[in-house]
């Protein structure tokens, strides 16, 4: 058992499932987000076609990440879901409404339009939680005897505001090019219209995130402007694939536009990776620190690595039998 | 009135999981009930058999998915609210409760899919196959949910060592002194609230006079089923209490309403205990019952809740009154099942239209009496929420404040509110549009071949208005 490290495979076991619910939730919550703004009834049909068959499979990445947040990382599970009580809450709010509108949608008609509402606003609720919990945990959090010591606003500060509005914006650039992919005719080139226009305000959101983060945080500023220059692939790779994303955008690609945003997330979020490695609870305490003990995060382990693999094969068949375009008035094939 | 998070805590949860748990108790005991239904119908190919599970399969389906939806909350719950609970406890509670959330995903990714979506499609042996995996998953994750819940009546294989539990050993653990007794009483509670709804259904049916056939078997099944698991169900709860004597004795006292340690206990009819002066007004009690029921001596000693001192006491008039109404409940259910039985002599169950509406009546009992029965061992267990070993107060979250968890109580009651209503609606108009023909069925009519998700799997419109397209 020397021989492994159990808390650095529980962490990347941790921060692959984040970044497949980023991923995977954040498309379908950004169509959610773009719902007002839809063209017509129709382009709302395909919208939320184009995710139903999906949308609770790529949930379920967040329930496994709570799940083996309190088996792996007890410490984060115990501070992060205090210090963000009230966050959290609005969250499971906005994400149960937006679950229970999926089904029902589809059923009504006379009361559609607040299942619509519904929708709309329990993704974008849910997107700006997730976001502003980025920036808490940016910011760090004020912890005594293992416990969050701070008041219920800490969170809450213009920064995590900000952060809370990039993801909202990041998630909505990951819907609408999810559906150049998933759409034709008017509302795709509806679809191609937003794209740049919602690229420009990631850009300049994450623009502004990435400059104010090594004031907010002395350690990410050693990190940046320290001797570790490598650091820097990070954010021209992010760069590249938002000129991608723009690019083939201009070229009406289909699927290019999506894998780069995808792009820009992954680098982006690797190099939030390596501006804290490896503190989990900022400022103090490490992965280590936070980590449960070894024979619980083996024995969890075990279950773990068995059911990974085959809830990837059952996303990846999901994916592939859903392939292809979704039409109005149609649905799948 | 000053807010004091750690009460509104505990109402939060006990809201939150007493919801929760409405759909679970029900989908166990449909899934093997459904399971039934495609092993008789591979068996005998008699159609009947096939209307049933198709109707049910639906029914699951929806009860299915309110229970994922109400239950993402809970796996986030532990850690805003109890935070230092789950700092100490994770040790041993998180690896318990990521099984079953890997075992109800697993399931979901494997069977339940075939279970719902493959009638016609894959051979009649795969269907019946992935029948009995979603019935035994269900089991398998109530399996690792009441271990753990059982180990915080009844802590064992752990060491405290600087305030967080270390796990020695995991079987000890898992299987620790309260599981067996808490695991088979839930069990049988569910296979009764699944047979009591379906028995309700069948006898709205029959009355009804929808598909007779189908629902006169189902109605039948389903009071034989019940007259053994009634009175059954009275005896493992009797196992189940000589237990928790054993280990939590002060429950037991609050249960019992018995306040001094003393022999030829009664057993207490009716009484109204007063905390403050530890003592029962107005109570009326058959002699001796008590010692008998829990000694098998009439002369035997039972335990007071005095033993216990004041604020080491659980709110007994909540003990001694959700008692009451769990046995109430189960006896009446005892009751029910032996009419069945009689009125079947005589040839009169599927005709004697009181019969059938009492038994629509009866629905909603086995649900209460499920709540009922968890508020006895949740809040006799008080103050302790790791007996002996870690308080309500040492497990609450320490930066929380009353105005937070007002705010998130008041939250969840209108979240959920909307959603049950919505939920409970919608089953209700599956329901009666169950068992029909094909032709006279209504449907929303869309032609979208809809994605595959439990909820997709009824095909009943949400409201009135018909689809203007098909009308």
């Amino acid at each position: 058992m020397e021989m492994f490290d159990l808390t650095l495979i529980w962490a990347f076991i941790i921060g692959f499932g984040i970044m497949m619910y980023v991923l995977m939730d954040g498309f379908d919550l950004g169509l959610g987000i773009l719902y007002p703004f839809a063209p017509d009834e129709d382009a709302r049909d395909v919208m939320m076609n184009s995710v139903a068959p999906v949308w609770d499979g790529n949930e379920t990445w967040l329930v496994l990440g709570g799940a083996g947040l309190l088996g792996a990382f007890p410490l984060v599970y115990s501070v992060f879901l205090p210090a963000l009580y009230i966050g959290v809450f609005l969250m499971l709010a906005g994400l149960i409404f937006r679950g229970v509108a999926f089904e029902f949608r589809f059923k009504s008609r006379r009361n559609r339009h607040w299942w619509n509402r519904a929708f709309c606003w329990g993704s974008a609720i849910a997107a700006f939680a997730q976001g502003a919990v980025v920036g808490a945990y940016i910011q760090g959090f004020d912890v005594e005897n293992y416990a969050f010591a701070g008041g219920p606003f800490d969170w809450l500060t213009p920064f995590s505001v900000l952060t809370g509005l990039g993801l909202m914006a990041g998630y909505a650039l990951l819907g609408a090019t999810w559906l150049i992919l998933k759409s034709e005719g008017h509302i795709q080139d509806w679809a191609y219209k937003i794209t740049p226009m919602l690229l420009a305000i990631v850009l300049a959101v994450f623009g502004i995130i990435s400059i104010w983060t090594p004031f907010v945080n002395p350690v990410v500023w050693e990190r940046w402007f320290g001797h570790l220059q490598l650091i820097w692939i990070f954010p021209v790779l992010a760069l590249l694939c938002a000129f991608t994303v723009y690019r083939s955008v201009q070229r009406r690609r289909e699927g290019i536009p999506f894998v780069a945003t995808i792009g820009i997330y992954v680098f982006t979020y690797l190099g939030l990776i390596v501006s804290k490695w490896p503190v989990i609870v900022p400022p103090d305490f490490t992965l280590w620190d936070a980590a449960s003990a070894p024979e619980s995060q083996l024995f969890l382990l075990i279950g773990v690595l068995f059911v990974i693999p085959i809830i990837l094969t059952y996303t990846a068949w999901t994916y592939w039998v859903f392939r292809g375009k979704v039409r109005v008035g149609e649905g799948y094939h | 009135m000053e807010l004091d998070p750690l009460v509104l805590s505990r109402i939060q949860f006990a809201f939150v999981v007493s919801f929760h748990a409405i759909f679970p108790v029900f989908t166990i005991g449909l899934a093997s009930y459904i399971a039934l239904l495609h092993g008789l119908f591979f068996k005998t190919n008699n159609p009947a058999w096939d209307r049933l599970s198709l109707f049910w399969t639906k029914v699951f389906a929806v009860v299915f998915g309110m229970g994922v939806v109400s239950g993402i909350v809970m796996s986030f719950q532990f850690g805003t609210n109890w935070s230092n609970f789950s700092q100490a406890a994770s040790n041993f509670l998180g690896p318990v409760l990521s099984y079953e959330v890997v075992t109800a995903f697993f399931l979901e990714a494997a069977f339940l899919g075939v279970l719902l979506f493959g009638r016609g499609k894959v051979p009649q042996g795969v269907h019946l196959f992935a029948a009995i995996m979603v019935a035994v998953g269900t089991f398998i994750s109530s399996f690792w949910i009441l271990s753990a819940s059982s180990w915080m009546h009844t802590p064992a294989g752990v060491e405290l060592i600087d305030n967080r539990f270390h796990v020695i050993s995991w079987m000890d653990a898992i299987f620790n002194p309260s599981f067996p007794y808490r695991f088979a009483h839930m069990a049988m509670a569910s296979f009764l609230t699944g047979g009591f709804v379906v028995a309700g259904v069948s006898a709205w049916f029959l009355l009804k006079g929808r598909d007779p056939e189908a629902n006169r078997r189902a109605l039948s099944m389903c009071l034989w089923l019940l007259l053994f698991l009634a009175p059954a169900q009275a005896v493992v709860g009797d196992f189940h209490g000589i237990n928790t004597l054993e280990y939590q004795p002060t429950k037991v006292a609050a249960m019992e309403g018995n306040w001094e340690t003393s022999t030829n206990v009664p057993l207490l009819l009716f009484a109204i205990p007063d905390q403050e002066a530890q003592t029962n007004h107005f109570s009326i009690g058959i002699p001796n019952l008590a010692s008998i029921i829990l000694t098998h001596s009439p002369d035997g000693e039972v335990p007071g809740i005095t033993e216990a001192a004041p604020d080491e006491q659980p709110p007994v008039i909540m003990v001694f009154w959700a008692f009451r109404v769990m046995v109430g409940i189960g006896l009446l259910m005892i009751a029910v099942a032996l009419t069945g039985l009689v009125l079947r002599r005589k040839g009169r169950i599927y005709h004697n239209t009181l019969f059938l509406k009492s038994l629509i009546g009866m629905m909603a009992m086995p649900f209460i009496a499920v709540l009922a029965g968890w508020m006895v061992t949740e809040t006799g267990r008080a103050p302790w929420l790791v007996y002996g070993m870690m308080t309500h107060a040492e497990g609450v979250t320490p930066s929380l404040t009353g105005p937070m968890a007002l705010f998130s109580l008041i939250g969840y009651v209108l979240v959920y509110g909307v959603v049950f209503y919505a939920g409970i609606y919608y089953l209700t108009r599956v329901v009666r549009n169950g068992m029909l023909p094909e032709e006279e069925r209504e449907t929303t009519g869309e032609n979208f071949k809809r994605p595959m998700r439990p909820l997709s799997a009824t095909h009943t419109p949400f409201d009135d208005d018909v689809d203007p397209a098909r009308s």
